[in-house]
């Protein structure tokens, strides 16, 4: 190759780089862990992660999210409201991703997913006395006991009931 | 040169987007500046903020069960946990947390929903300036 196709071979390469930087910070939805590659959202992550972890968008069906998300005024005994754009990216976003199959054969009235028959049926072996314990508080803290929560990792070998 | 244009173009977008990702940097001080001016204009005989009343306020409750200690602890120099989810809350104190209180949509919408759960309203500016002060008065 002459210097100038050099040149030119460069220049693509640099573009074509610089324009995927780009369009990687844009869209935000990215495939976070290699190993589970679930699906994740900036605004989510941030928004709905402050108070508890973010609960994965696959832990309950697109129905029960289009009913959280119209509710964050009066959320589970707490005011969790949000501005009018950012409830409607990050409802958009759980309803995409939302759970299907078995997980979504019944939504709880309640709307939780510590209420659903799944989570009560893979939960049925856990002591009663284990979601009392001061540093549980409450099934829905699924990182007391499931030190990959965060990340959507609920495998058997990294639970851990505190004591 | 003219190998370095491509360069110049990639940090040029990366310019261009990165700032967008970062909410508007404010201090706490802009923002106890903008406190200030809606409580003289909500009351033309404002006498000030105060620390000591603003502590009163964050460890009070005010009807409901809450108060601002339950999550923030009475000590808001340290880390808090949310009362009802067990999920750690990093220091309010700007302080111990330079974080706080440099992003006012961000601050707004914290009063608002904590607020709405310890008193049932929405709170003053006169109260948020006096929570604000009691919080930057607090040393690391
Ligand atoms: C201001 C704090 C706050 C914010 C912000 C917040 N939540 Fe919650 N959330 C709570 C509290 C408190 C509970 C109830 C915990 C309990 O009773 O165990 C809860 C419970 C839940 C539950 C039910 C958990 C269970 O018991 O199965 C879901 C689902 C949920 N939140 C989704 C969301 C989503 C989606 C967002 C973002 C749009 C969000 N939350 C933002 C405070 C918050
Ligand atoms: C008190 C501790 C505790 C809490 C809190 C808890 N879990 Fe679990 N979880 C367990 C245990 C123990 C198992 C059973 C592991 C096994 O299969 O032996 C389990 C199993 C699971 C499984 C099935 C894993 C598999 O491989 O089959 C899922 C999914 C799960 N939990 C999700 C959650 C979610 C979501 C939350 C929060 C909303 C949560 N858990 C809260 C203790 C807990
Ligand atoms: C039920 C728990 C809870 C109570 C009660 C509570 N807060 Fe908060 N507060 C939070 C959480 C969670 C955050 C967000 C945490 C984070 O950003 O790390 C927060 C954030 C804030 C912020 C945002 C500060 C910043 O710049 O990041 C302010 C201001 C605030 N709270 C003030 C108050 C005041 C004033 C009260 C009492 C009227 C109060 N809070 C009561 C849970 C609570």
């Amino acid at each position: 190759m002459n210097n100038a196709r050099k040149r030119l071979v460069f220049d693509v390469v640099v573009w074509s780089a610089s324009l995927m930087f780009v369009f990687g910070l844009v869209t935000s939805e990215a495939m976070a862990d290699s190993k589970r590659s679930f699906a994740t959202n900036e605004k989510w992550k941030a928004e709905c992660g402050s108070c508890h972890i973010a609960y994965q968008p696959n832990l309950l069906p697109a129905s029960a999210w289009r009913r959280i998300m119209a509710g964050l005024d009066k959320h589970f005994g707490t005011d969790a409201s949000l501005d009018a754009a950012s409830s409607a990216e990050i409802g958009a976003f759980l309803e995409r991703n939302a759970g299907s199959g078995k997980r979504a054969a019944s939504v709880p009235a309640s709307l939780r997913i510590t209420d659903t028959r799944w989570f009560v049926r893979k939960h049925d072996e856990v002591p009663r006395a284990a979601w009392k314990n001061p540093q549980v508080k409450t099934a829905a803290n699924c990182s007391a006991c499931h030190s990959g929560a965060e990340r959507g990792d609920f495998d058997e070998d990294a639970v851990r009931i505190p004591r | 040169m003219q190998r370095f244009k491509p360069m110049a173009g990639f940090l040029l977008s990366a310019a261009l987007v990165l700032p967008g990702s970062q909410a508007a940097a404010a201090t706490p001080a802009d923002i106890q500046q903008t406190f200030e001016s809606a409580a003289r204009a909500a009351s033309p005989g404002f006498g000030g903020f105060s620390a000591g009343r603003g502590q009163a306020f964050f460890s009070a409750t005010h009807g409901n069960d809450w108060s601002c200690t339950s999550c923030h602890t009475a000590a808001p120099a340290k880390p808090g946990k949310h009362v009802k989810t067990g999920k750690d809350i990093a220091p309010m104190a700007p302080a111990a947390n330079p974080q706080r209180f440099t992003d006012a949509a961000k601050v707004e919408k914290w009063f608002k929903r904590n607020c709405k759960d310890v008193l049932g309203r929405v709170c003053t500016a006169q109260e948020k300036g006096d929570v604000l002060a009691y919080l930057m008065s607090l040393a690391k």
